[in-house]
């Protein structure tokens, strides 16, 4: 199933290929490609939760600047790092949410355990703060 | 002006294929001229369903997914349909955050997101021979969340 990399994947495809991951000092940032479904949500998964191991990741956040696609796998991955991180005192923040995965995010209820701020930079403040 | 057309699209249950159902959903409704929204109401919709008989339905073999649309005046339907597993119980499989495969990260809010994203949403499936999911959205109606979604746009232009 995790063959899609020797398909010679272009850029309408977006996936997990797309996502770039980022550690300041214990924040992991997650720089979400064009879209987040079932199909790249997989690779997103494996890809943080090595990072959270490696580098002792406390608290996390989503950046959605590039996204315009989210279902309900974006909001496993997003729920599923919020339990890795959860029991040691992390938090999850989600930066630069537009409209259409705004809208999203409200239906599932994920406001009430994740924070949202309009860019990555002010997250980052938030959370290195606490 | 009255509009009427359909559309048949078969395809295997591979997952790269989700965002394929998606863009052809997308192109099809394009003459009911959807706002930004709707369009990603109805590709929100049409990825739980597609993701479900891929997930579910055929449980990770490949089998052939089914996607029937239908445009009727303002009216999109979209049926989308396998031969895989089928429902035991489809009640309780509609329930919010119910899912039968916690160890997959699902969140189990796929149907509540078809049901509250499109105007109308059955369930047929039988154990052993499949599911359809039919969904209906009726375009260029007042959509509560529209004004929300509004205001939050003109923030971040
Ligand atoms: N096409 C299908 N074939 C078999 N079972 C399905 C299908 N679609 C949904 N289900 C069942 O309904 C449950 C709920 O579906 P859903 O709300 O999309 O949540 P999730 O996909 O996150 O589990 C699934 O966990 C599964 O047991
Ligand atoms: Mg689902």
């Amino acid at each position: 199933m995790q063959n899609s990399k020797n398909h010679g994947r272009n850029n309408n495809t977006a996936g997990e290929e797309d996502t770039v991951y980022e550690i300041s000092q214990r924040c992991l940032i997650i720089r979400l490609g064009k879209e987040l479904d079932h199909h790249n949500a997989i690779g997103i998964r494996e890809k943080a939760d090595k990072y959270i191991e490696r580098y002792h990741v406390m608290h996390i956040i989503f950046d959605f600047s590039r996204a315009e696609f989210m279902d309900s796998a974006g909001i496993g991955v997003v729920l599923g790092r919020y339990r890795k991180v959860y029991f040691i005192g992390g938090r999850i923040a989600v930066a630069s949410v537009g409209t259409v995965i705004d809208r999203v995010l409200r239906l599932s209820g994920l406001y009430k355990i994740v924070e949202k701020y309009d860019s990555v930079e002010i997250a980052l403040n938030k959370l290195q703060k606490a | 002006m009255k509009e009427a057309n359909t559309m048949l699209l078969e395809f295997e249950s591979r997952s790269q294929n989700e965002s394929f159902a998606r863009t052809v959903i997308a192109a099809f409704a394009a003459s009911l001229d959807p706002t930004i929204e709707e369009l990603a109401d109805i590709k929100t919709a049409v990825s739980e369903a597609v993701t479900n008989c891929i997930i579910h339905g055929y449980a990770d073999n490949i089998g052939i997914i089914a996607m029937r649309c239908s445009i009727c005046g303002n009216e999109l339907t979209v049926e989308i349909e396998d031969k895989g597993v089928g429902i035991e119980n489809v009640e309780k499989a509609m329930e919010p955050l119910y899912t039968s495969r916690p160890e997959l990260e699902r969140s189990g809010m796929g149907f509540s997101f078809m049901e509250a994203f499109m105007d109308d949403l059955e369930v047929e499936s039988e154990p052993g021979r499949g599911t359809l999911v039919r969904m209906k959205k009726r375009l260029g109606k007042p959509d509560p969340l529209k004004e929300y979604a509004k205001e939050t746009a003109l923030k971040g232009q």
